[in-house]
């Protein structure tokens, strides 16, 4: 077991090692990138992918996989700006509220289909996305909600400091903050670790796996929820597709940060690392003067080479026991 | 029906098949009920539907993407997913396109759009059968990632085009009086359903979905199958992106994008089961009619597209669940038989 952990932490440290690195690199390509205001944009961005990682990770500790959430993001988003666009007076607060209830409701429903339906998470969550993209494409009869028509209070969500920190990233914190007490304190929190690995033992230890797995897709809808009034705050623009493929980059972020798509196991600190190294990238990229058109593919390859290395590494990691077994 | 003819892994499956279970699985029975419904309901909502042409000309918008729900039977029957199929589609067109562009005559850009897209589905079979711990589900998401990444790159935001006439004509083209695309669909249907109903890869692929580990002992080749199935689903998809270039006349790195949704929908719908050894492929035909029909009629009131984009959505999600609670309750009976045996 202290293998298997310190080979987890050698892992964290070769992803700060590898920030490093991408960091010294695009430093010297371009001078700009460490300056305090491409720094700022940088850790602003990354808070919301680093917020949905968070979700995303209890759903594949569970075995599963939501691609569901772009489309929750875009319509909580949506509905949130129409509100505070209408009734300009809505404060900011009553806004993440209501966007964070759309969240939770359409976690429900993918939750409620993976636990009491039985249906695969990754068709329950692939239905799902298009309801729920179709259902913001109705709601806003395919108009934006621009920056004009939002109310100076819903734009300083983003923009506004507090202690010399940005709101988003105050957000992120506590949210990480709590997550990590949650999954390592609490026990429902350890629970979803059980029921992801190895459900049946989970289920004759009394433990209630379809009301864990109901909890996972809430807990990401509602983060989804969330980020959605965030990401329309942030861009003070919300769109019918708004997040468009966003679940995927949260997918990778979690991918790169060690967890398991196999379901079981998943840290807190790897996923921060991974969304940190995510957003590094699309970040780094235009400044180095790398064609947008080489994001999907580089963040596809970054996918597939961090599941093969991590299946290898498991690999090596079992080999290792059993030669100690031998002995 | 023809099941008596056709054994295949439900009835394998139950030892003691009894009549309710057997009424049920008549799932190829429901998706006729269906279709007819669909036609009464579209010839109810509008006068244009039920004209010949109508009917004939409905065929090349979506029978396109049906060559891709002929491996993807198979490969949900293996108990896996393909969720590339969209961006294979998008990459052999756009690769095409290209090669055209630059002097390539047409019937060898045509022979390479078949290669691009064979050779994107064995790199996926590969991998899979490589990495046994890793799902086909991650995999595929991540060359879903990447084959759409490198039709980004190839053509950017730009389109391309001006095919000659004779690859236009392909789509929508007649033999006779019957559209081109639909003559090479069902052949290709009835090879795909010869090699899944008679032949012994059909039973292979069977019995790998119902147990892998047991396959593999009784010395099925389950890596040699995967690959080929894998592969053969990036052909299609080739031949997806053939007749799908053809009917759009000209194409772009985000073509077909959404397809697999579609195409998991049809194969899903159709009866075959996600948790794999169960369907058949005249299932996934009749639900591709089903489905381009339902959409042709709807598009032809005027449903916009987000709301098809909902039909289709929620039509995936209940056809899976609906056999998923029968099979609930099948488990709960058979289990209460064996515990009245026992005592």
């Amino acid at each position: 077991m202290a293998d298997f952990k310190a080979a987890f932490r050698s892992r964290d440290i070769g992803l700060l090692g590898l920030i490093v690195v991408l960091a010294v690199l695009v430093q010297s390509l371009n001078p700009s990138f460490l300056s305090p205001e491409n720094i700022a944009d940088m850790t602003k961005n990354t808070a919301i992918l680093a917020i949905l990682s968070i979700g995303m990770m209890l759903v594949i500790i569970t075995r599963g996989i939501d691609l569901s959430i772009g489309a929750t993001l875009a319509l909580s988003g949506m509905i949130s700006a129409q509100t505070v666009a209408t009734w300009q007076e809505v404060s900011p607060v009553a806004a993440l509220l209501l966007g964070t209830l759309i969240g939770l409701a359409c976690g429900a429903v993918v939750g409620g289909l993976v636990s009491k339906g039985k249906v695969l998470p990754i068709i329950a969550s692939l239905g799902l996305m298009n309801v729920f993209r179709g259902v913001t494409f109705l709601v806003s009869g395919g108009k934006w909600v621009s920056a004009n028509q939002m109310p100076d209070s819903f734009k300083a969500i983003a923009t506004s400091d507090f202690l010399g920190l940005n709101t988003l990233i105050w957000v992120a914190v506590m949210v990480y903050l709590i997550a990590y007490w949650f999954v390592t304190w609490n026990r429902t929190g350890r629970q979803i670790y059980a029921v992801g690995s190895n459900p049946d033992s989970a289920q004759i230890s009394g433990i209630n796996n379809n009301r864990i797995l109901l909890l996972v897709y809430v807990i990401m809808g509602g983060l989804s929820g969330l980020a959605g009034v965030l990401w329309v705050s942030k861009f003070a623009s919300a769109q019918g597709d708004t997040a468009m493929g966003f679940e995927l980059s949260v997918v990778a972020a979690c991918v790169l940060g060690g967890v398991n798509m196999a379901g079981g196991s998943g840290r807190i600190s790897g996923i921060l690392l991974g969304a940190l190294l995510l957003g590094i990238l699309n970040n780094a990229l235009p400044l180095v003067d790398v064609s947008p058109f080489w994001q999907n593919f580089i963040q596809g390859t970054i996918i597939l080479v961090a599941v093969l290395i991590n299946a290898l590494v498991k690999r090596r990691f079992n080999q290792r026991i059993l030669q100690k077994r031998k002995i | 029906m023809t099941r008596e003819k056709n054994p295949n892994a439900t009835t394998v499956e139950l030892s003691q098949p009894f009549s309710l279970a057997k009424f049920f699985f008549q799932w190829e029975w429901m998706l006729v009920v269906l279709f007819l419904l669909v036609n009464l309901l579209n010839v109810n909502l509008s006068p244009y539907y039920l004209n010949f042409d109508n009917l004939k000309d409905a065929l090349p918008t979506f029978l396109d993407k049906a060559f891709i729900v002929l491996p993807m039977v198979f490969i949900i029957i293996l108990g896996e997913f393909d969720i590339s199929v969209g961006s294979i589609v998008a990459l052999s067109s756009v690769v095409m396109a290209l090669a055209f562009q630059m002097g390539l005559p047409m019937e060898a850009a045509v022979g390479l759009c078949l290669l691009v897209g064979t050779l994107c589905g064995m790199f996926n079979g590969i991998i899979i059968v490589k990495f046994k711990e890793l799902s086909a589900v991650i995999v595929t998401l991540a060359t879903m990632i990447i084959f759409r990444g490198i039709a980004y790159i190839l053509l950017e935001d730009q389109a391309a085009g001006h095919f000659p006439s004779w690859f236009k004509g392909l789509s929508w083209g007649y033999v006779g009086d019957v559209p081109t695309i639909l003559i090479v669909f069902l052949v290709f249907a009835l090879l795909f359903g010869w090699v899944l109903h008679k032949t012994a890869l059909g039973r292979r692929v069977y019995a790998i979905g119902n147990n892998v580990t047991a396959a593999r002992f009784s010395g099925i080749k389950v890596d040699r199958i995967k690959v080929l199935i894998f592969t053969s689903a990036g052909f299609m998809s080739a031949v997806t992106a053939l007749f799908l270039t053809s009917r759009m006349g000209s194409t772009r790195p985000n073509v077909a994008s959404g397809y697999e949704l579609e195409v998991i929908t049809m194969v899903v719908l159709g009866g075959v089961s996600t948790s794999g050894g169960k369907g058949r492929l005249i299932g996934a035909v009749l639900a591709v009619f089903l489905i381009g029909y339902l959409r042709n009629g709807l598009g032809l009131i005027n449903v916009p597209a987000q709301v098809l984009l909902i039909i289709i959505g929620l039509l995936l999600v209940v056809a899976v669940m609906v056999p998923n609670l029968q099979w609930n309750k099948k488990r709960a009976l058979r289990h209460g038989e064996r515990k009245k045996e026992g005592k």
